[in-house]
């Protein structure tokens, strides 16, 4: 469906992830210079240049799979790892938080503000690293200069083409179950009260004309709902408020990040099975992954910063059963068996990794790179 | 207000229905007859049979699997019957093209590609709107803004494209034909495009513009045709109701607080059946007074799915005695019959 569906869910799954790791980063109180050197490093490598040469240009909306593998590398980028459970939980959080967002923006256009909430916060951390900031802005033009001529049928297109790419995605959220917006099976609360979307009359009224134009009738019915009026529509430009508070964050430390992952309602039973048979979209995707993966520029931490481990759980013993009792419809960890079972697509990968290294300026460690892509792929 | 529909059991599907204009499709054989509904979930349609008294099913899930099997299976847009004197077809829009099946998804008759280019273009390439007009063509929306003319043979697959109508500069939403069944009006077919500009047709022997109504830089959704009247339902939540051939404005009506996903009428009442995103399915009168020429109006029913943004309903019936409602990610098909 739409092409320019790319770019928008990286930046926000991205900004969703930077408020966890954010959170997560205090509440296990890591010193403050090496909490800000992950944030930092994360964000320098979302904003690659080169990457988001890639991201930008027009393309479907490949798999789950390949973008997970493209978070699993960003959380990466930096002295802090996560391991699996940990992962696992911070992409269910990411994905849920976002799928409720595009669910909820009032118009369609919408998406937009809620992805310049991401953008605003991602600048707000980097704020006192000039470099990295003007990285961001340049990517904030961007996105301004391709979406904002977009017209509503566009990016109507571009939210029902994300709500296919978070379909049958159930997964209870505690700050959402708390905040009584998402019921015990999974599914988020619509609200039939509160302000209209921006431009949208209060419903209640009908009004018949004669065939001069003149208004010859009104009538009023009970619409079942209880709208207030709509707010000033937020801003589309570099600055401004965005009026809208979806996409903000809403994580603090008196409002940590928890999931609920066991007892999954009855409806996650029946979500989408993973198509186990050859498929010929995995060329397509591998393709899309190693282009994206070769923009991602990872830079192995030296020697003199020593690495930590981050948890997405209360205490470690919490996280082994999380991986334990995670249930298996819910494993993401579907591209090793496309990177190491099916040869041919690994070969084209193979291909595809080298004519990136050749067109790309001579680095040192280029050949590396492409061993560690499927080192790193092969074990997920 | 009194409880003039009540919720009947739900009809399970397969897998649940994806957020597109007007994504339920039902087709009625006859009375005490099987009931068919079609509802698009991502590349696949599910297809389920009811039984006249609700107590028997079969499912039936339709892959879009194009010519090219070396791409990627592509998403669906649209599954809807197409009912024609000789036959009815059950016509599939996706990304890649448009198929043609014999009404019950067993074999399919016909496939139309659409112009794809190797590398993704910024505006998406899709088909969207299905509408059978008259006794032999099926018209099928294109993102482009042209409209498909297929020309169906009362039966065997020699389908051929007959005409490709381009007025519309935007992607085609939906296409309506007119359903009153009488023969006195003058438009067949009214097709609607994401800038809300609606074209009013005619088909004999070539098909002609009557008329453009002009928008309002709002999708037009879905769209009806009417004993003449088109009735246009709007991503502002808004129902017009226009005269086609003059595009004189009858009514306006302030319907919904989200997008309408999908409109429906039953034609031997004039019972009109709205639902949008806003998770509110309602239910209206239009009277049509030929005397001096206007419309009348009158709401009748609210039903509020809770949690639910609707994404097709469709009346069971030409009288509007029930109605079918599907939501995003629902693995259901909701029923609601009079009381």
């Amino acid at each position: 469906m739409s092409t320019r569906t790319l770019p928008l869910v990286f930046i926000n799954l991205g900004g969703e992830m930077l408020y966890i790791l954010d959170q997560r980063l205090r509440a296990q109180n890591i010193p403050t210079d090496k909490a800000k050197k992950v944030m930092n490093d994360i964000i320098t490598t979302m904003f690659n240049k080169k990457f988001l040469e890639e991201l930008f240009k027009p393309q479907e909306l490949y798999s789950k799979k390949a973008l997970r593998t493209v978070f699993d590398r960003l959380a990466h980028a930096s002295i802090m790892r996560l391991n699996q459970a940990s992962m696992d939980k911070l992409y269910d959080l990411m994905t849920m938080a976002f799928k409720y967002q595009v669910l909820l923006c009032p118009r369609p256009k919408d998406i937009l503000l809620v992805t310049f909430n991401h953008m605003d916060a991602i600048k707000e951390f980097v704020r006192d690293t000039p470099s990295i900031l003007s990285q961001v802005d340049e990517t904030y033009r961007q996105l301004i200069q391709i979406y904002t001529p977009l017209s509503c049928g566009e990016f109507q297109l571009i939210r029902q083409t994300l709500l296919i790419f978070f379909q049958d995605m159930h997964i209870r959220v505690s700050i959402f179950l708390k905040d009584k917006v998402q019921n015990s099976n999974g599914r988020f609360v619509l609200p039939t009260s509160g302000p209209l979307p921006y431009g949208t009359h209060s419903p209640g009224l009908i009004r018949m004309f004669s065939c001069n134009g003149e208004e010859v009738k009104r009538l009023q019915f009970r619409d079942g709902g209880n709208y207030t009026a709509a707010l000033r529509e937020g801003s589309f430009e570099l600055f401004g408020d965005r009026v809208i508070k979806l996409g903000t964050n809403m994580y603090s430390v008196s409002r940590p990040v928890e999931t609920h992952m066991s007892g999954t309602s009855k409806i996650s039973s029946q979500r989408t099975k993973v198509n186990t048979i050859p498929n010929p979209l995995a060329k397509e995707e591998l393709n899309l992954l190693a282009k994206l993966m070769g923009g991602l520029e990872i830079r192995k931490p030296s020697n003199t910063d020593s690495g930590f481990r981050v948890n997405l759980f209360a205490t470690d013993e919490e996280e082994e059963e999380a991986l334990i009792s995670r249930p298996a419809e819910l494993s993401y960890g579907v591209i090793n068996i496309q990177a190491t079972k099916d040869s041919q697509a690994n070969a084209e990968l193979v291909k595809i990794m080298g004519e990136f290294t050749e067109s790309e300026e001579p680095v040192p460690s280029s050949s590396s790179k492409g061993d560690d892509l499927l080192a790193m792929m092969d074990g997920l | 207000m009194a409880k003039m529909y009540h919720r009947e059991k739900s009809i399970q599907l397969k897998s649940s229905a994806s957020a597109l204009y007007n994504n339920l499709s039902v087709l009625r054989l006859a009375p005490r007859s099987l009931t068919h509904f079609a509802v698009v979930h991502a590349n696949v349609v599910n297809l389920v049979s009811a039984s006249w008294d609700g107590l028997n099913y079969s499912h039936r899930q339709l892959q879009s699997k194009e010519g090219n099997m070396a791409t990627s299976s592509s998403l669906i847009m649209q599954a809807a019957w197409c009912v024609l004197p000789s036959r009815d077809l059950l016509v599939v829009a996706s990304q890649k093209g448009i198929q043609m099946f014999e009404s019950d998804g067993s074999i399919m008759v016909y496939w139309h590609a659409l112009d794809t280019p190797e590398t993704p273009t910024a505006k998406a390439i899709f088909a969207r709107g299905i509408a059978a007009v008259k006794d032999k063509y099926i018209c099928v929306g294109v993102s482009s803004g042209a409209v498909l003319v297929f020309d169906i043979p009362s039966k065997g697959s020699n389908i051929t494209l007959s005409e490709v109508l381009e007025e519309h500069t935007e992607a085609v939403t939906d296409i309506g034909l007119e359903c009153s069944g009488s023969a006195e009006y003058i438009a067949d077919m009214v097709s609607a495009d994401d800038s809300g500009l609606l074209c009013v047709w005619k088909s004999e022997g070539d098909f002609q513009l009557l008329n453009k109504i002009p928008g309002f830089d709002i999708s037009c959704s879905s769209v009806k045709l009417w004993k003449g009247m088109v009735i246009a339902a709007y991503g502002t939540g808004q129902i017009r109701l226009y005269e086609g051939v003059t595009g004189i404005l009858h009514a306006e009506i302030n319907a919904h607080t989200r997008w309408i996903y999908s409109l429906d009428i039953a034609p031997f009442t004039g019972l009109l059946l709205s639902a949008a995103e806003d998770s509110f399915v309602r239910v209206w009168h239009l009277n049509t007074v030929p005397e001096n020429n206007s419309v009348e109006i009158e709401h009748l029913y609210n039903e509020c799915v809770t949690d639910t943004q609707i994404c097709g309903a469709k009346f069971c019936d030409g009288d509007g005695y029930a109605f079918a409602v599907t939501g995003y990610d629902l693995s259901e098909i909701i029923r609601y019959t009079q009381a």
